[in-house]
């Protein structure tokens, strides 16, 4: 037997390899899938902090905006992880309510079409949502005109995705006391409910319904990425439901400066200047050098909904009965 | 079950692998129970959800079965080129990640589909494939193959000296042989389905139309992702278990056994061959109806397969290796409990299939987390949850197959003193090569597509193929992600069918 002469060996090599790590403050973001995957905000944005932090910042992807904070609580105060990039405002009041999140003490010029105030979480892009179809078909101008229409549409599962979470907020918001007649009326335009955002866009894509629940920007990514100029928001006179998303301190964190730096890192030209065209989504601060070309084209809202994140976690559970019979019909 | 007055081989096997499957099923659910701070009770929503499971899975299993039967005669009955390549095929649509298979059939029956593009162009009106039927359709999409493959067994089991016989006393074949190996082998395969039906979640909902096609497994993750309601998705998990076991003592019950004696142990050709049009018939009815889904998954890829980045490729490799070990631990596990037979293995054997995916994920989460970081051990927790979760198929095929050694050759191995590994080794093992090549595939290739704890596991460095196909949809790369599928589903039938080849190459 020859092969335990090694051990040693690579036991040893193992320890050294370790040993040089450790001298290196590791920062560990807890994020969502998409941020971290080769064509999302990840990957530039470790080289940039990195480059100004002497740290290693570890990003780790957990399902979406809900799975995250289901992680969290899950490991509880003894978690590793020093930040949370990725939840939104429907859910941050529930994770307030954890007590794993510790202020942020930053303070930024921020570019929300509403005013923010939340001293545990911090924002880092925005968006609104909205039906996405094609360029040269029929569209609808208000939820109530789509529920009238013929048009079909796909829309996610307000149980088990952060859209349709932000759909069912949206109409809730908009027709506070007739949200169940609305969905009555939507009924017969939904093709199908998904779970989840990918679902859905893809079933779009193929041609199974005129519109899907996306966001605004959405047709940015067509035509910056794929040079394809044939997908639309649709514009609706209720105005739309925006979504902003946000990070947090983790209170038990065992690198509370660098937690700090990221934070103030984050609403900075460095982080902000990678998002609108990795994230697709709105930068919370706009870079000096303005959105990138094809984001002028976007349609913009001229009115922006938002619950505050406690309204939104105290009317969730009425509206989401409201969905569920009005669709189970 | 075979009744043994001595023991031949060690238990120590079994029971190790026993604790397994229940640590992985009833440990973890018990890990989220003890974390729950208090249960609230079933509301409305709650009882719809438990009668649409109950109804859509019953209905799934039953559909499924039925049509496999003729689906499994004409295969048994009939030899022609390519037979084996089509009975391989024709397994795919089981092993397939659900969210691919979806696309499939949507590009099929969907809205803009080939058969309502058909349709609109005769002049007909268009149908749709959303609600009640469509979770059904999708369903036996799913579950026919399987169904075909173990009834399929159960008439190739059927010794060619019985057929000889019946043959030679002019007896009615479909009465004295082919009745009593159904009614063996239906009710267990019916349970199979049932059990899978009813811990679906995203075929239900995509393809159901709305929250009316609501699933208790569903009812789970909402609890588990957005309420994070330990409680509630303890309590609702203890109900599909519940469901199961009201469902594995039904299926017992009417399940026959084999009264007959042991053959020589080979299948060959047989002549009660009539009627062959109506065999070819069923088969191609069948073949259409698995294959072309399938095949537009491969067109809607190909185009995708030059986008695809080569982390796609490392996950492809990381998926391999979960998938071989996987394996070969759930075919160690099956063969040490199809030794110990008895009804403690049975009901080991279907308690993994009644568990619902993401109360076995978080609770393995649970209980690796105080000691190790979840993204670690990711890979060999997958390992171990896809060889448990797997272990009722390859038990399901192989337990008849060791039970059928042991009543045959048991006295005979006895007599003349083989036991332990030797038995093992000499007798057993390559008298069970088919069906456990069988399962050792259906395993591998049920673990390549797994969706399942990685995504409460993995980090960047643990992402396995589908993990990675997924993730590609969710950045907007949808022609690649159609492109992983592809690969996707061109290394689960690879390595689906070597394992299957080697079983049958003797």
């Amino acid at each position: 037997m020859q092969k335990p002469i090694y051990l040693p060996v690579v036991a040893g090599l193992a320890l050294c390899a370790t040993s040089a790590w450790a001298e290196t403050p590791v920062l560990q973001v807890l994020t969502y899938d998409s941020f971290v995957s080769d064509w999302g905000p990840g990957p530039a944005i470790e080289t940039a902090f990195e480059a100004e932090c002497a740290c290693d910042l570890q990003f780790v992807g957990n399902g979406d905006g809900a799975a995250l904070l289901a992680r969290l609580q899950l490991e509880g105060p003894r978690t590793e992880f020093d930040v949370v990039l990725g939840l939104d405002t429907n859910l941050t009041a529930a994770a307030r309510e954890t007590g794993l999140f510790a202020p942020h003490g930053v303070t930024a010029e921020l570019d929300l079409p509403i005013a923010w105030d939340d001293a545990e979480f911090l924002p880092f892009d925005w968006g609104y949502f909205a039906f996405v179809g094609n360029a040269d078909a029929p569209s609808a101008s208000s939820l109530r005109d789509l529920a009238d229409s013929d048009l079909k549409i796909v829309i996610q599962d307000p149980r088990s995705s952060t859209p349709g979470l932000g759909l069912l907020l949206w109409v809730k918001t908009a027709y506070p006391d007739e949200a169940a007649d609305l969905w009555a009326a939507l009924a017969d335009n939904i093709v199908t409910v998904t779970p989840g955002w990918s679902e859905a866009y893809g079933m779009f894509l193929d041609g199974e319904a005129d519109a899907v629940l996306s966001y605004t920007t959405s047709p940015a990514y067509h035509l910056i990425a794929e040079e394809d100029a044939s997908k639309v928001a649709w514009g609706f006179d209720e105005g739309h439901y925006m979504q902003v998303e946000v990070a947090g301190k983790v209170a038990s964190t065992d690198q509370p400066e660098l937690a700090d730096q990221f934070l103030a890192f984050m609403v900075g030209e460095g982080f902000q200047s990678i998002i609108p065209t990795t994230n697709w989504m709105y930068p919370a601060v706009t870079p000096a050098d303005g959105l990138p070309d094809g984001f002028e084209t976007l349609m913009t809202p001229t009115v922006s909904l938002l619950k505050s994140p406690e309204e939104a976690a105290a009317i969730r559970a009425e509206a989401l009965e409201e969905w569920r019979t009005a669709l189970s019909q | 079950m075979a009744h043994r007055a001595i023991t031949i081989s060690p238990r120590w096997p079994g029971v190790l692998a026993g604790t397994l499957v229940l640590v992985l099923t009833l440990g973890t659910l018990a890990a989220v129970a003890l974390r729950a701070e208090f249960a609230t009770g079933l509301g409305v929503a709650d009882w719809a959800a438990i009668r649409f499971t109950l109804t859509q899975a019953f209905l799934s299993a039953l559909i499924s079965v039925v049509l496999a039967i003729p689906v499994a005669r004409a295969l048994a009955r009939r030899r022609f080129r390519g037979r084996q390549a089509l009975i391989t095929l024709l397994g795919a649509p089981f092993l397939l990640p659900v969210i691919v298979a979806i696309v499939g059939l949507i590009a099929v029956f969907g809205r803009n589909g080939i058969l309502n593009n058909g349709l609109v162009w005769a002049g007909l009106e268009p149908v749709s494939i959303y609600g009640f039927h469509g979770v059904i359709l999708a369903h036996v999409f799913f579950n026919l193959p399987l169904a075909v493959r173990f009834i399929l067994q159960g008439w190739l089991a059927i010794p060619a000296e019985r057929f000889r016989l019946a043959a030679s006393l002019n007896a009615p074949i479909g009465k004295i042989l082919e009745i009593p190996m159904l009614r063996a082998v239906v009710p267990s395969t019916f349970l199979v389905i049932f059990l899978i039906c009813l811990t679906s979640f995203a075929v239900a909902l995509t393809l159901g139309g709305g929250p009316k096609s609501t699933t208790v497994e569903l009812a789970i993750y909402q609890a588990l992702r957005f309420d994070f309601d330990l409680g509630r998705a303890a309590m609702l998990a203890c109900i599909q278990f519940g469901l199961c076991a009201v469902a594995a003592v039904i299926a017992w019950q009417v399940t026959g056994t084999d009264a007959m004696g042991a053959g020589f142990d080979r299948t060959v050709a047989r002549w009660d061959m009539r009627r062959p049009v109506l065999d070819y018939l069923v088969i191609t009815l069948a073949a259409l109806f698995l294959v072309i889904p399938l095949g537009m998954v491969v067109l809607r890829g190909l185009p995708g397969l030059s986008q695809l980045p080569s982390s796609v490729w490392a996950a492809a490799l990381r998926s391999i290796c979960v998938a071989v070990g996987s394996a070969m631990l759930c075919c160690t596990m099956a063969v040490s409990l199809g030794l110990w037979g008895g009804r403690v293995v049975a009901v080991i054997g279907v308690l993994p299939l009644a568990a619902s995916g993401l109360v076995v994920g978080t609770g393995a989460f649970l209980i690796v987390y105080p000691f190790t970081s979840p993204s670690d051990v990711a890979l060999l927790v997958t390992l171990l949850v896809n060889a448990t979760l797997a272990l009722p198929f390859v038990l399901r095929a192989i337990a008849p197959a060791i039970a059928a050694v042991q009543a045959d050759f048991g006295p005979l191995g006895a007599s003349v003193g083989l036991t332990g590994w030797g038995w093992l080794r000499i007798v057993v093992l390559p008298r069970i090569r088919r069906p456990l090549g069988f399962g050792a595939g259906l395993c591998a290739a049920l673990s390549m597509g797994d969706l399942g704890v990685i995504t409460l596991f993995a980090g960047q460095s643990e992402e396995t193929l589908p993990l990675a196909m997924y993730r590609l949809m969710g950045a907007y790369r949808m022609e690649a992600a159609a492109g992983a599928a592809v690969v996707l589903l061109g290394l689960s039938l690879l390595i689906f069918w070597i394992c299957d080849y080697w079983g049958r190459r003797c």
